[in-house]
């Protein structure tokens, strides 16, 4: 029987000699007793077996020709080529953005920032990648050392308010770019939101889907602890239905349903857009849970408190209560962001063609047939890099705030 | 009331944000634009705007495509669409805009296909599309002339020496559901008192590759499809098309009830091509025969009688745009079917009739 | 509070709390039911005036005319669209019931492993946790079905198990029990065992509560039960039939087939939920203070009775909530069947019938109606379970 553990600091009761030795650590890790050698075996085993599976396959079995020839569609999908440079703009201000705001905000270039800024050179390593594809990756790293820097020379008072209209302005500006303005002749056409697909459809799904469910959520879980009866009810009703469908008969129904709901004439809404508004609705009913959670675990002291200050119910809500609500339920909210990332690959049941959908049209393409394995793995690997840094990034904002600390 | 203002200025920039978002994914021109007509007035006469006037206005065809079917409809490593029928597409483009490349394709699966285009979101479908009596009636399709005269079948391995369907007789056919392929299976199985087991797909990948892997003993749908699957399994020549027609599938265009003008467009665009083979023209020799004395060919050129104008079309060289974009009938079959093609799909039924098929197109006089 | 407050100067109207909230509530209820009506008179005249047809739910009598792959009930081309409903609605609960009982099973075993003092061992459950709640279920499923189950090989060439058990990529083949006549009285006699077995832990648990040395209830009860089931089978006359599975023809015949698709499916859930539930378990018994281990220690308990008798009750508490969602998330996400093959009710309702008929309104009410009760009865259930050993503990 494995003991369970306890708490790091039972080692520190140790002597110092058999703290920090490297055999000491093996022998009081992995052969204390006769039970935990044999563990230590069976594991050691079980890992040899998975890593020579997973070697072998990588390095003699799969064909990885697929993945470089389809390179683009799996970025970008149907994004025209002859426009590919918005998208590239995109990132090279999103570099610039990040550098400025992580000045603003942090203040110093930390270890998280150099791991920051080394992601284009690790990208640029990449062995299929044309000259421009790494000039423009090194232009973006540029760009967000350029903004780090400038913004370190001005002199700039709410650094937090700043931040937060830079980060607007940049969401404005993307979306410009990338839906285009003017004539179909014009410098920037517009390219319909049908053609966005692979990797940037996904992370703008899933970017739009936090952003606008977030405060849907947020007034959601008011509004069921609310004491006014018709709003609690209206919002515990909607909640616990969303809750209690999947997923994947919102995102059908918007598909299949949602022009009968409109009127006659009505113009015809994106089938993307679409998409986006079912996974809001259905994450808002998620989020407000969990923010009820918090809200929940604001002592009475804290509202009583508020009212004895003179402040009115919306001055508490917004300045006491939803303040330190939120700080307690971060790291369930990004788990929550974590699965509306995920769940962004349901659209491709629906005939959009996010990162899942556009790989399903590679292997319905005639030079790539039986790819399945080398494709699906790159496609789990995307996802997985992506939810995993954000899983990551917020234990460290929980470490750093101290939430969740007993 | 400080935070109230806070309030309201988080307010704007959140209706702004969404507004911003709503105008991007919103397509200006994408649907028909009914125009809302009295209430009092008789139901019947509803001003609808033509079809071919909302294309214009939109400036592009959006042809309602498959992206799922080799040789048919598929994405592209340059994520274009091409195929058999998206050529199809592309020759109505070259019709009405003098400009194959006026069009986007709308992916649909088989089931939302239909309600895709009732709703006005598409203009035609061109979708390896079967017409059958109901979808012509209860659907309120209208179906054009049939590009592709298909039939139903069975592929098996050889060496299970399957030759009849009372051989499968405990077998698991792989199928692709939303499909009047599914109906048919179980249709002409329970005719012929065969049990068997179904394993039905949501698409023709996954159906096929069960199949190869061999999940299924056989697998079924329209012939073109198992032929232009066959070259792509793991070892084609293991595999066999068994000589049993589980149904009629003449595959076409189709369009909504009621425009008869866009009909007419749809179905001579079709037919053009197929003229343009009877007479020997193609995308190369096209201009050779601007000068032809056959009045027959000097009419589908648009030399003589305005036959465009007849269909709505400006544009009095509107075969001629399609012939020399798309080229004619076996120009297009070849490019997508043909020997030179991994399909290499004889031809059958879809020769002309001067060479034993059944392409037959009316005369343009 | 209120009082005091009217007593002095009232506010204007406007700021008027009250009044504030009455006037919301009835603009949030206006704009709410608004849309409702907005939505269902389009809809209403929608679909008279495109489709012509009103909403019935009578062509659920009629001949669905596809076949279904797998079915836990009699089904074939013949019957009704609404037997047709009823067999996807089975599958999934076939899926569902299977599924929670091995997810949270492995759950519970890389939970404890998590927490082992066995480096490897806690970091084999680390990475294994790490890796699947971060990849989305669906490309899960998908390289499940297309990768894993369909690189089995052939049925010809299955691999036999003792029992025997065929392993191909048309699924896994079982020896399964036919029950014969005897079967009735044999039921009546196990149920006469369940009966026993609770008296006998009865009786146990109130000799436990006078001497204070409580023993292993759970265990004495299922050896009861055993042992009565036991004579019982040995007395009748064979109540039950083994049905071994043989290769002939194009499949495996005989035994039960637990297809590729449905292995996929089940297989896929129970990986990727077990990586959640995981993480419930650790938390759960993370959330157990350390002096309560130490207290047991010190009180002469081995490690096992610890975790068996101290911290599981305890941390039974803290898993109980989030767990009862990951049960629920599971039964949704079972919807995903879709995508590899899998008739459940998703596929079956909300796929073929609504292909072949085209009653979208109709399907999507039962469908979403049938999703909602379920979960809605699941957390009744678990609630009062919750309740339960709350009483218990407090």
């Amino acid at each position: 029987m494995t003991t369970v553990a306890g708490t790091p600091s039972d080692r520190s009761v140790l002597p110092i000699t058999e703290r920090y030795t490297v055999l000491g650590w093996v022998r009081r890790n992995l052969f204390s007793d006769l039970f935990n050698s044999l563990l230590t075996l069976v594991a050691l085993a079980f890992i040899v077996f998975i890593a020579r599976l997973l070697l072998r396959w990588a390095f003699f079995t799969a064909e990885w020709g697929v993945i470089p020839a389809n390179f683009n569609l799996i970025m970008r999908g149907q994004y025209p080529a002859t426009e590919a440079w918005r998208l590239w703009l995109v990132i090279h201000l999103l570099g610039g953005v990040v550098g400025i705001t992580w000045r603003l905000i942090s203040g110093q270039f930390s270890g998280a920032a150099r791991i920051l800024i080394a992601i284009p050179f690790v990208l640029m390593l990449i062995p299929f990648f044309s000259m421009g594809t790494r000039l423009n990756l090194l232009i973006a790293a540029a760009a967000a050392g350029a903004g780090f820097y400038i913004a370190g020379h001005m002199p700039i008072q709410r650094r937090g308010r700043a931040a937060a209209y830079l980060l607007l302005a940049y969401l404005v500006v993307m979306l410009i770019l990338l839906r285009g303005i003017g004539a179909e002749e014009g410098p920037m056409p517009p390219v319909q939101p049908i053609l966005w697909g692979g990797l940037l459809l996904s992370l703008l799904l899933a970017f739009f889907g936090i952003t606008l469910s977030f405060p849907l959520g947020v007034l959601l879980a008011l509004g069921r602890q609310s004491k006014l009866p018709a709003i609690r009810v209206i919002s515990v009703i909607y909640i616990e239905f969303i809750r209690g469908v999947p997923l994947i008969s919102l995102l059908f129904m918007g598909q299949v349903m949602l022009q009968l709901f409109l009127p006659d004439g009505f113009p015809l809404v994106d089938r993307v857009l679409r998409a986006l508004v079912a996974i809001t609705l259905f994450s808002a009913a998620y989020t407000a849970e969990n923010v009820r959670g918090g809200l929940q675990s604001i002592s009475r002291g804290q509202y009583e408190a508020a009212q004895a200050l003179g402040l009115s119910t919306y001055q508490s809500t917004m300045h006491i209560i939803l303040p330190q609500a939120l700080r307690a339920v971060i790291p369930v909210l990004v788990g929550q962001f974590i699965s509306l990332f995920k769940d962004t690959t349901l659209v491709a049941l629906v005939g959009i063609f996010d990162l899942l959908g556009i790989a399903r049209t590679i292997l319905a393409n005639p030079d790539w047939l039986g790819t399945q394995q080398e494709v699906y793995a790159i496609i789990a690997v995307l996802f997985w890099i992506f939810s995993y840094s954000m899983s990551y990034a917020s234990r460290r904002i929980e470490q750093r705030l101290g939430v969740g600390e007993r | 009331m400080k935070s109230m203002r806070k309030l309201n200025k988080a307010g704007m920039i959140l209706s702004m944000v969404i507004g911003m978002i709503i105008a991007a994914c919103m397509s200006p021109a994408a649907g028909p634009e009914v125009v809302e007509s009295d209430e009092a007035a008789a139901p019947a006469m509803q001003e609808v705007q033509s079809t071919l006037s909302i294309v214009q206005e939109r400036g592009k065809l959006v042809c309602i495509g498959n992206a799922q079917l080799p040789g048919f409809g598929f994405l592209d490593s340059e994520g274009n669409f091409s195929g058999f029928d998206v050529d199809y597409c592309r020759a109505i483009a070259a019709a009405i805009f003098g400009d194959a490349n006026a069009l986007e394709v709308r992916p649909a699966t088989a089931k939302e296909r239909f309600t895709i285009l009732s709703s006005g979101e598409g203009d035609v479908i061109i979708r390896n599309t079967t017409w059958t009596m109901s979808r012509d009636t209860d659907l309120g399709m209208n179906f054009g002339p049939t590009t592709f005269y298909d039939g139903q079948g069975l592929m098996v391995r050889k060496e299970s020496g399957v030759a009849t369907l009372q051989d499968l007789q405990g077998a698991s056919v792989c199928v692709v559901t939303g499909t009047t392929t599914e109906l048919n299976l179980a249709d002409q199985f329970a005719a012929a008192g065969v049990d068997y087991e179904a394993v039905v797909f949501e698409d023709f990948d996954q159906s096929f590759n069960a199949y190869d892997e061999g999940r299924c003993d056989a697998v079924t749908t329209d012939k073109s499809s198992l032929v232009s699957r066959q070259t792509t399994l793991t070892v084609p020549g293991d595999h066999v098309i068994i000589n049993v027609t589980l149904s009629k599938e003449p595959l076409g265009p189709a369009v909504r009830h009621g425009d008869d003008q866009w009909f007419d467009i749809v179905n001579w665009v079709v037919y053009s091509t197929m003229l343009a083979e009877e007479h020997g023209i193609t995308s190369q020799n096209v201009d050779s025969y601007m000068d032809s004395n056959d009045p027959n060919i000097r009419k589908l050129l648009g030399l003589e009688g305005d036959f465009c104008a007849k269909i709505g079309l400006s544009n009095a060289g509107c075969f001629v745009d399609v012939i020399k974009q798309l080229g004619n009938y076996a120009e297009i079959y070849d490019r997508n079917l043909g020997p030179d093609t991994v399909f290499d799909l004889p031809r059958g039924l879809n020769s002309l009739y001067t060479d034993g098929g059944i392409l037959y197109a009316p005369p343009i006089r | 509070m209120q009082e005091t407050h009217a007593s002095q100067v009232r506010p204007p109207f406007y700021r008027d709390e009250r009044v504030l909230g009455i006037f919301s509530q009835f603009l949030v209820v206006f704009v709410v039911v608004g849309l409702g009506l907005f939505f269902y008179s389009n809809m209403i005249t929608g679909l008279r005036e495109k489709h012509s047809v009103a909403i019935s739910f009578s062509f659920l009598g009629q001949a669905a005319g596809f076949d279904i792959g797998e079915s836990l009930i009699e089904y074939s081309r013949e019957r009704t669209y609404l037997r047709a409903f009823v067999v996807g609605l089975l599958n999934t609960f076939q899926v569902a019931f299977l599924g929670i009982i091995f997810a949270t099973a492995l759950g519970i075993v890389i939970g404890v492993m998590r927490l082992s003092t066995n480096f490897l061992v806690s970091r084999i459950a680390a990475i294994y946790i790490d890796i699947f709640r971060n990849i989305p279920l669906l490309v899960l499923l998908i390289f499940w079905a297309q990768a894993v189950f369909l690189k089995m090989p052939r049925v010809a060439e299955a691999i036999v198990l003792p029992g025997p058990i065929f392993l191909s990529n048309r699924g896994i083949a079982i020896p399964w029990g036919i029950p014969t006549e005897s079967w009735g009285t044999f039921l009546i006699v196990l149920g006469a065992g369940v009966v026993l077995g609770a008296a006998v832990a009865w009786f146990l648990r109130e000799q436990g509560k006078r001497t204070g040395r409580m023993p292993l209830i759970t265990l004495w009860f299922l050896v009861t039960v055993a042992a009565v089931g036991l004579v019982g089978w040995i007395v009748l006359p064979q109540p039950m039939t083994l049905d071994q599975p043989f290769l002939e023809g194009f499949n495996t015949q005989g035994g039960k087939v637990l297809s590729q698709q449905f292995m996929a499916l089940l297989s896929g859930l129970i990986i990727y939920t077990a990586a959640f539930i995981a993480e419930v378990v650790r938390a759960g018994i993370q959330s157990v203070s350390k002096g309560q281990r130490e207290a047991a220690t010190s009180l002469g308990l081995n490690p096992a009775q610890t975790l068996r008798l101290i911290i599981f009750p305890q941390a039974l508490r803290v898993i109980i909530p989030p767990l009862t969602s990951q049960y629920l998330n599971l039964t949704k996400n079972s919807s995903l069947a879709i995508a590899i093959g899998y008739p459940d009710l998703f596929a079956v309702a909300g796929n073929t019938i609504l292909n072949q008929t085209g009653r979208e309104i109709e399907m999507f009410t039962m469908i979403m109606g049938t999703y909602l009760s379920l979960s809605l009865l699941t957390s009744l259930l678990m609630n009062i379970y919750n309740r339960r050993i709350r009483l218990v503990e407090r």
